[in-house]
Order: C-alpha cells, then sequence, then structure tokens
C-alpha cells in the first residue's frame, strides 16, 4: 500500500512511519508531497491537513492512527505520549524525554532527506519500543 | 527553511507571516477555549478579531495548519494564509508588541527565581525545575528576544548554582564567583 505525507518529516511523521510499517502494513511505501493536493487518489494520507489520519481535537497522528487502527498495545501508548508532547509540547504527558526526542528529529531533518530520516529512525523507534516494553514489565527503568 | 521576519536586518523588506483567519461558534464554549489556548502557547500576534499571525517558518506554518483544523472540527471556518507587512514599520510595530508580551513573560520568570532564592534546598530545586520548563516554553514562543530573555535565564541558573555562588550570598560574601 501507498502512503504519503507531508515533506520535511518531523517527529510524528516519523513516528507514524514505524507505526504503520511495524504494525499495520510490512509493505508500507512511503511518499511525500508539499501540498495535501498532491496526495494521489489511491495514497492513504497521514498528518497532512485534512486527512483522516492526521491531528484531531488534542490528539497528534501518532495517536489518531492508533485509535483508528485499535491498537491497544499499551506500549505504543507510552510512545505515542513522548511523540504527543515532542510535537505539541502542551504538557499532557509527563515525557521529559520529549525534548531530546524534538532535538534529534529536527537535527537530523536537517542533514537528511526524508527517505533517510525514516531509514535512521526505524531503529530508533524499535528500541524505544523496547525500552518501554521492558519498562512496563519491571514497572522502573531498565538498565 | 527557516525564513523568520527577522527585525536585525533593515533593508530586507518586512519577511513572510502565517496568517491564521478563523471564526469558533461561541458555543460550545470548551472547543474554543481549547483554540484560544493554543493560540496563546504558541505566541501569535492577535491581529484582530478572528485574525493571528506568527512570523512564517516550515514549523509556525504547520501549527496554524493543525489550529486551523481544529476550528474546523468545532464547526467553525478557518483559512491560512502567507502575507507580508505592506511596511517594514508595521512588521517592527508587531514585533515590538511581540517581544513586549514576551517580555512581561520573562520578567514574572525572573522574579519567582529571585523569590525562590532564599527558599530552602528543597523548595529551591523545586522551583528550578518548574522554572527551567516555563523558560523553554516562553523561548519556543519568542521570535523577537527582549533582553529579558537573558535576564530570567540568569536568574534561574542562580538558582542551580552552590549555595555560595548564589547573587544574595556572593554579595554578602564580597566575591561573585559566578559573575
Amino acid at each position: 500500500m501507498r502512503w504519503v505525507t507531508r515533506a520535511g518529516v518531523h517527529i510524528d511523521r516519523a513516528a507514524c512511519a514505524w507505526l504503520i510499517r511495524r504494525f499495520i502494513d510490512p509493505q508500507a511505501q512511503f511518499a511525500f508531497v508539499a501540498d495535501p493536493a498532491e496526495v494521489p487518489a489511491a495514497a492513504t494520507a497521514f498528518d497532512i491537513r485534512g486527512a483522516e489520519l492526521s491531528h484531531h481535537g488534542s490528539d497528534c497522528s501518532f495517536e489518531t492512527i492508533l485509535r483508528r487502527y485499535d491498537l491497544s498495545d499499551p506500549v505504543l501508548w507510552r510512545i505515542a505520549q513522548a511523540v504527543h508532547e515532542a510535537d505539541l509540547d502542551d504538557q499532557r504527558f509527563d515525557a521529559p524525554e520529549a525534548a531530546g526526542l524534538d532535538v534529534a528529529l529536527r537535527g537530523l531533518s536537517m542533514v537528511c532527506a526524508d527517505d533517510r530520516v525514516l531509514e535512521l529512525t526505524g531503529p530508533l523507534f524499535d528500541g524505544l519500543y523496547e525500552y518501554y516494553r521492558r519498562a512496563t514489565l519491571l514497572g522502573r527503568e531498565p538498565t | 527553511m527557516d525564513q523568520r521576519g527577522d527585525q536585525g536586518s533593515p533593508g530586507d523588506g518586512p519577511g513572510p507571516w502565517v496568517l491564521l483567519c478563523y471564526r469558533v461558534p461561541r458555543e460550545p464554549s470548551a472547543p474554543r477555549i481549547a483554540i484560544w489556548r493554543k493560540l496563546k502557547r504558541l505566541g501569535v500576534a492577535q491581529l484582530g478579531d478572528g485574525l493571528a499571525g506568527l512570523p512564517a517558518d516550515a514549523r509556525t506554518r504547520e501549527q496554524l495548519e493543525w489550529v486551523a483544523e481544529e476550528v474546523t472540527e468545532a464547526g467553525g471556518s478557518a483559512g491560512v494564509w502567507l502575507a507580508r507587512p505592506a511596511s517594514l514599520a508595521q512588521e517592527r510595530e508587531l514585533a515590538a508588541a511581540m517581544a513586549a508580551a514576551r517580555a512581561a513573560e520573562y520578567a514574572a520568570v525572573a522574579a519567582q527565581a529571585s523569590a525562590a532564592s532564599d527558599a530552602g534546598e528543597a523548595a529551591r530545586a523545586a522551583a528550578l525545575r518548574r522554572l527551567r520548563a516555563e523558560l523553554r516554553r516562553i523561548t519556543r514562543r519568542d521570535y523577537f528576544p527582549p533582553a529579558e530573555r537573558e535576564q530570567a535565564q540568569a536568574a534561574i541558573e542562580a538558582l542551580a548554582g552552590p549555595p555560595g555562588a548564589r547573587p544574595g550570598a556572593a554579595a554578602a560574601a564580597g566575591a561573585g564567583e559566578r559573575s
């Protein structure tokens, strides 16, 4: 399936792409557009104004996708808190790691094309998933 | 990518701004208040009734597009525009008003930091954490940094120093090792 988002990938879009490929569509192909009007009819758009899989109410796109696809894994919802705070910074959640993720993603997008940002952030989100999974099991920070 | 309306470069003419024109139904009030809070957090210049603006860059444009989406979902109408003030004077006026709004926020933070410097160790550490986070939030919506920013930073960092390096104690000892 073809998935399309806005060019200039930042935290929310990078996290969504990882979520889509890992939990929704392993064969996902990603494309990037500058304007919502450029989204091809056959593609599914995400994190673009007007798209179903986008910000809704106080949710960022990552949270919207979790809801729309009924992904209730608490580890994914813990990642969602960090993504939400890194993207929106509205103090809805206590996720101090968000500030660091925000800076890392901003820096990455300055030196890499969008495809490359997704390549590099894939393992990062795999690692975050494992970290929060262990933290959830242990009930404390894993070592 | 970063093309903010920079007030420090005269001769270049006014920079690009991103404007949100919006109309939100009066009732229910919850979404209207949520939208108002969001705009306040972004530090917009309120240009008129239902018209807010920020210096244009990739981030500010995206943020206002999300607010526009929220307005639409709340049953209102919204549009996002890219525009340029017709004169440099108008842009400077706008920038000065935004800088003044941030200056007041920085001053409040600096005052709280000074007040906390006489508190006990635990209260000081708590104030330091809270004020650093507050400073970071203000800095994010600060597009035309006023002098008060550095003063607020200094006041907060003074809380982080060892007791002997705090301004009050240093002045008493006659040696400002951090100055």
